[in-house]
């Protein structure tokens, strides 16, 4: 898993500031607190707003908007596993029931985790030749079977 | 020392060839041998992949699909020397699912190493924009125009056209944005050219620059390539110190920088203007045309935006002149495409060809029919808004205008295969879950028709009221269709129709009888 710091608005302040120079700074910004912190506290709208002259409501709208933003601290682990069509047909449906009792959890766009491991959808990886495929703490497993995400989530949690 | 290649890309990562690496370094080391390992791109049958290749004196040999298991006995077998094997392939390039392709787009893809420059050049890089330097301007568009590029992104418009408009249009600034949100399961060719040959597409948008005056240009990246993200970037800071960006580019009298911007799991980006929204830090609505994105673009500047393939095909027609390129193809669809075999097939990969060439040759014959063994039952051709064909459409030729007179759509050139396990009204279904999900919400038809679409689907599936509610659905996709405000709306009804056309017997109507042999 990747190592995250505890939420302080000081160093907040520091990241966005580090962004806040760009043209359409910020999708740049939030990505860079997503990677320093896991998440993006409620609290940092305001200092978004302030640094970029933007409405608090502008830098919510597009906060709330993106999947990738996460509004909750991060889970220890997260499994994305691939739901679209092309993994569809190598079989990711039952993957995906395997995965959830496995885990027993849902599999929840939210990230709401049960457990040590979130189960999240993602929609296309680009290994479409491959599946099902999964995103596990950000690196790419193909051609997965219910063995081998069982020795997969037996090397993760741990 | 032993050269070495082992892909980088994303796919062959996940396959395990990280791991392979460390297995090969491990097996060298205990036998004092000096190899060297090169990281190219992936050359696009997966297969095989990880494929090892191993540079001797008759070329490269290659070996695959190699797991970190398999190394130890690999390299007992003599593979270092390039010696026999179960796993050897021979020479990668003479395997007939590569030999019988063109390649002119993915000419260096899983040939060369993706990160150098000078490799690039030692590979024919850099000639498109030399040339471009030469004719300036407004020969680079007409050259363009000529060659009869249209929009890869699946919109299939005149990219010439498109240039010109920007050109012409009068503005302090001027973009080139690249999509590369490429969302569309089945569909990775965006991904291969970041990951395996970057320095094309940077070349690529270099041109366009100089051609309609745009200084600043960005590559938006969708957040599930990280790979392609990474390789972006590392190629962009090494451009810039070669001169292919910056101040001058390629010693001529045009400036030009790019940075990559990174999309956050939003569908709908991929679509132009809603890509345009985010790139200026908002939500990702998608915006009402007129105006056109090449007069009022990014930050309401002049702006070209061109998907992935249509700006890496550019260098080629530039350094290859406009009837290299436009001597390929067939009807209003020139050059070539390159096709991505995806789901379940057994030969999956990237295949680049003219255009012109069957569904049927490319899933049966390319593609050596299901991975599974089964009969194919159906094939979704252009990711997740694009139609299911069943097999007795395989006559239908890879061209722009044949597909929509087949009411689907090539787009991006995802081809993705379904054996006869597949539930037609369970893809139907998922095709209005997925637009309810990725709906940016801002039209009707798109926001609550996809909604509505799920609940009648739903019904038809528990028997309730079917020919009642079959008609309903047919009324919803003709509003979406003609009612939304861009292509995830009005394109969600292209696999929910054809679904529904091709397979009505998983809709609980009768099935079709096979129409008598002409």
């Amino acid at each position: 898993m990747p190592d995250y710091i505890a939420w302080s608005p000081e160093k907040a302040v520091e990241v966005i500031g580090a962004e806040a120079d760009k043209e359409g700074a910020l999708m740049p910004i939030l990505h860079a607190l997503v990677r320093t912190f896991g998440w993006v506290p409620d609290e940092a709208v305001p200092l978004i707003a302030g640094i970029l002259n933007l409405s608090r409501a502008d830098v919510h709208g597009t906060l709330t908007f993106y999947h990738d933003f996460r509004r909750h601290p991060a889970p220890r682990h997260v499994v994305k596993l691939c739901q679209a069509e092309a993994c569809q047909a190598r079989g990711s449906v039952a993957l995906t029931a395997h995965a959830e009792q496995k885990l027993g959890t849902k599999i929840d766009a939210h990230g709401h985790t049960h457990g040590a491991v979130s189960l999240e959808p993602i929609y296309c990886l680009g290994l479409c030749a491959s599946g099902p495929n999964a995103l596990v703490d950000g690196r790419p497993h193909a051609r997965l079977t219910p063995d081998r995400f069982d020795a997969l989530m037996a090397e993760t949690v741990r | 020392m032993i050269r070495v290649f082992v892909p980088g890309d994303m796919c062959s990562v996940a396959l395990g060839a990280d791991e392979v690496c460390g297995a090969l370094a491990l097996e060298a080391a205990k036998r004092s041998m000096a190899i060297e390992i090169v990281r190219n791109g992936s050359r696009g049958l997966f297969p095989i992949e990880p494929l090892v290749e191993i540079e001797t004196a008759d070329g490269r040999i290659g070996y695959g699909p190699v797991f970190p298991e398999d190394v130890k006995a690999l390299v007992e077998a003599g593979l270092f020397e390039g010696k026999p094997h179960a796993k050897c392939v021979g020479k990668p390039e003479e395997l007939p699912f590569f030999k019988s392709q063109t390649r002119l787009t993915f000419a260096r893809n899983g040939i060369s190493d993706p990160l150098s420059f000078d490799d690039y050049v030692a590979h024919g890089g850099m000639k498109g924009l030399k040339r471009a330097l030469e004719l300036g301007p407004v020969a680079i568009v007409d050259e363009v125009f000529q060659s009869g590029l249209r929009g890869r992104g699946g919109a299939g418009f005149p990219t010439g056209i498109k240039w010109k408009t920007v050109a012409e249009a009068a503005g302090s600034k001027k973009y080139i944005v690249c999509n590369a949100d490429e969302g569309d399961s089945g569909t990775f060719a965006d991904r291969m050219v970041m990951e395996g040959d970057p320095f094309q597409l940077i070349e690529g948008m270099a041109i366009a620059g100089i051609a309609v005056g745009a200084t600043m240009g960005y590559v938006y990246i969708r957040s599930e390539y990280p790979f392609a993200v990474t390789a972006m970037e590392q190629t962009i800071l090494t451009a810039r110190k070669r001169g292919l960006l910056g101040k001058g580019i390629g010693g001529g009298a045009y400036d030009f920088d790019m940075e990559v911007r990174m999309g956050a799991g939003a569908y709908v980006c991929g679509e132009e203007t809603s890509l345009l929204e985010s790139l200026e830090g908002k939500r990702g609505l998608v915006r009402a045309k007129p105006p056109l994105p090449a007069h009022k673009g990014l930050f309401g500047k002049p702006t070209v935006i061109n998907n992935v393939l249509s700006l890496a095909a550019v260098p080629y027609i530039l350094a290859e002149g406009f009837a290299a390129y436009r001597d390929y193809g067939m009807g209003r669809s020139r050059g070539t495409m390159p096709i991505q075999l995806a789901g379940n097939i057994k030969n999956g990969g990237l295949y680049e060809t003219p255009f012109g060439v069957t569904l049927g040759e490319i899933v049966n014959v390319i593609g050596g029919g299901t991975d599974s063994g089964r009969p194919v039952r159906a094939v979704q051709v252009g990711g997740p808004l694009g139609a299911y064909f069943p097999p007795s459409l395989f006559d239908t030729p890879f061209d722009y205008e044949a597909f929509a007179a087949k009411d689907g759509l090539i787009g991006h050139a995802g081809v993705t295969v379904f054996d006869d396990t597949a539930d037609m009204l369970k893809q139907a279904r998922f095709a209005m879950e997925f637009c309810a999900v990725e709906s940016c919400g801002k039209c009707t038809p798109c926001r609550i028709g996809s909604t509505r679409g799920v609940e009648v689907l739903d019904k038809i599936a528990a028997g309730e009221d079917a020919e009642a509610n079959l008609v309903l659905i047919e009324d919803l996709c003709h509003t979406m269709k003609l009612g939304s405000l861009c292509a995830l709306g009005g394109f969600t009804p292209y696999p929910v129709m054809s679904a529904l056309t091709h397979f009505p017997e998983d809709f609980g109507r009768p099935k079709p009888q096979l129409e008598a042999a002409e």
